[in-house]
């Protein structure tokens, strides 16, 4: 493309990313349905722009703690698709050599701490990252991935009072989707709303459109800059509804009728691409040109994936340090 | 050079020179910093090494322990104090299910050094949450390495070990030792996972399982009076178990005495029984000597009885030796 201002190829990028994001769990999903994945899996279709969007406001050297949910946080942050791929089919050249699945991924090099399966569980580590940041004195900053079902967790309190606390320069993006596993927030989540919760703490917060990903860009960035001035933490909540159930094979029986339309209507991907066409920040021909790559990205990553042999149980053992008599 | 000093000053003294040595050594905890340690281990260290180094914190386990695994994760070395054993109930999902995991689910290319500093309070008047002995809640998880240091000296030389440990250990320090006095040496090897034989013997192996030394070491004075030769053992470290050198003491004696503070049902000494059956040609069946199975009593009377002494040992130590009065 032309144009090469920084707003213009930010949102370029931001596509590429949700592309990629939504491309790997549609695979996903596709081959979860044809029980070619073991275990649980979960998506984040529809949430695209709250990883793509935050992540871009962050610099290399800046850590995300991600959830269960956390496919895109990984994408968006760099990670590699087809060991997260391999992981996900349990080979050995998974991110997690095949230990952890869906719900563990993690790249210390770029920065992702790990997914998490316990919720919440991530919002502590980053903040005990941001506390290392502090006190190497490096200017890193640490943002913690969660969603609304995090919030009632001892974990979120005992997180955002410390970092408030020690002012330490950690992010906190709630991705609120409207519901925690298979209920809905109204059902979980007392008072005026998470954001409400940072001012209880004396923290800088922020709510956006979480299908904005040019919006959830910026709200970070601000956040971010705050934390890179000594004047962080802060709390950024994205809304974004969920398109998928809370599992593959979740059938939703508890979501009112409609909402999925109107979910499906709020599309974050669809949305940038004709943002990108009405801005004239890019032309049809480079939407089918991106599409066309990050398909082949995505073949390329099962293909890596379905090359990758399981560990076997004396290298597990071996790399466990364990004794294999116990 | 060998000094003489109390149980918590040679962790006082631990503390210092590993933060000394290595600067990326911090410690974190209720009341560590300006109030110098509940019961005063970290006595004049915030002075020393600076608040960024020596943090008192809230009252939140999960939450400190949290950060303790991702300011590891970030480079730093953190030890950090949860006043009682009893609380760690508060802080296991970071403990067991992140710390303990970390190494594992990224299949092997995160490392967690971190060190929770904890007391068991048994013996001490300290009641049913303050008195218990989670020993082998912790050596069930794998992952974690689980040190009971019973002596000033191992105060010292197991908590610099743990320090230096990439992995996550816990220190389960004794109350009950806390003001003892005794002599160390500074030349000792930094070793994890290696048991001391206290008292060499031929006729009998007991195993001591941290707090519990001194009424051991008491009890193999009174079985000498009586003829039994005992040959002390002291675990030192629940995980990983010197078993080389229980079994190599078994292969001498033939007969197996395990006494602890942990509640009899399914703790450590279930563990070394079960072992010394399935490897081991006993003479004898083997005896524990534990608490039953019930929460710890506040009255003293009750709490006398309900923790080993040195009488019901030497009696378990008879009727290992089958003699009639055991």
């Amino acid at each position: 493309m032309s144009d090469h201002a920084p707003r213009p190829r930010l949102a370029r990028d931001l596509y590429v990313t949700q592309l990629r994001i939504r491309r790997f769990e549609e695979t996903v999903a596709r081959l979860f349905a044809q029980g070619r994945l073991p275990g649980f899996v979960h998506l984040s279709i529809g949430q695209e722009a709250v990883a793509a969007g935050a992540c871009a406001a962050l610099r290399d050297d800046d850590v995300i703690t991600s959830t269960h949910r956390g496919h895109g946080h990984c994408i968006a942050k760099g990670g590699h698709l087809g060991r997260m791929m391999a992981e996900l089919f349990g080979g050995r050249d998974g991110y997690c050599a095949g230990l952890g699945g869906s719900m563990h991924i993690a790249d210390l090099e770029r920065g992702i701490l790990g997914a998490n399966g316990i919720v919440g569980a991530g919002i502590p580590i980053a903040t005990g990252a941001a506390y290392a940041f502090q006190a190497q004195g490096t200017g890193r900053v640490a943002l913690a991935f969660f969603g609304d079902g995090a919030v009632n967790e001892g974990a979120f309190h005992e997180g955002l009072n410390l970092a408030a606390l020690w002012h330490l320069p950690v992010v906190y993006v709630c991705e609120d989707n409207g519901y925690a596993e298979l209920t809905a927030t109204d059902l979980h989540t007392a008072g005026p709303g998470v954001a409400a919760r940072a001012a209880a703490y004396g923290m800088h917060a922020e709510e956006v459109d979480g299908t904005d990903a040019l919006a959830v860009h910026d709200a970070v960035a601000r956040a971010v800059e705050c934390c890179r001035a000594k004047e962080g933490p802060a709390l950024v909540v994205a809304h974004a509804p969920r398109w998928h159930g809370h599992f593959e094979g979740d059938p939703q029986r508890y979501r009112p009728m409609g909402e999925l339309e109107e979910a499906r209507r709020r599309d974050p991907v669809g949305r940038l691409g004709h943002r990108l066409l009405a801005e004239g920040w890019a032309d049809e021909s480079w939407l089918t040109s991106v599409t066309a790559e990050v398909e082949a990205e995505i073949a390329a990553a099962v293909a890596f994936a379905e090359r990758s042999l399981p560990l076997e149980l004396e290298a597990m053992l071996h790399l466990a340090g364990a004794e294999a008599s116990w | 050079m060998v000094t003489e000093l109390r149980y918590w000053q040679a962790v006082n003294r631990a503390l210092a020179e590993e933060m000394e040595r290595d600067p990326r050594v911090v410690l974190v905890g209720e009341d560590v910093g300006t109030p110098g340690g509940a019961f005063g281990a970290t006595r004049g260290l915030r002075e020393r090494f600076g608040p960024d180094r020596v943090r008192d914190t809230p009252i939140s386990e999960l939450g400190i322990v949290g950060l303790g695994v991702g300011a590891a994760l970030a480079g730093l070395r953190p030890v950090v104090e949860v006043m009682f054993n009893d609380f760690l109930t508060l802080a296991l999902d970071q403990l067991a299910n992140q710390a303990a995991k970390l190494r594992f689910m990224t299949g092997g290319r995160a490392r967690v050094p971190l060190v929770v500093r904890t007391l068991v309070g048994a013996g001490k008047g300290t009641g049913p949450q303050h008195g218990q002995s989670l020993e082998a809640w912790l050596g069930h998880v794998p992952g974690l390495l689980v040190a009971m240091p019973a002596t000033p000296a191992d105060a010292y030389h197991l908590l610099r070990a743990a320090i230096r440990c990439d992995d996550p250990v816990v220190v389960l320090e004794s109350l009950r030792q806390w003001n003892l006095r005794g002599q160390i040496a500074d030349e000792e090897p930094l070793e994890v996972g290696r048991a001391a034989v206290r008292r060499p013997g031929a006729d009998l192996t007991l195993v001591s399982v941290g707090g519990a030394l001194p009424r051991a070491e008491r009890a193999c004075e009174l079985a000498a009076g009586e003829g039994i030769d005992v040959e002390l053992i002291d675990l030192r470290w629940l995980w990983p178990l010197d078993w080389a050198c229980v079994e190599s003491s078994l292969r001498k004696t033939g007969r197996l005495v395990v006494v602890h503070d942990a509640v009899g049902f399914l703790g450590p000494g279930a563990e070394l029984a079960a072992r010394a059956a399935e490897r081991v040609a006993l003479a004898a069946p083997v005896v524990r000597v534990a608490p039953p199975r019930t929460p710890v009593p506040f009255a003293p009377s009750l709490e006398e009885r309900y923790f080993p002494g040195a009488e019901r040992i030497v009696a378990a130590c008879r009727k290992v030796m089958g003699r009639s009065d055991g």
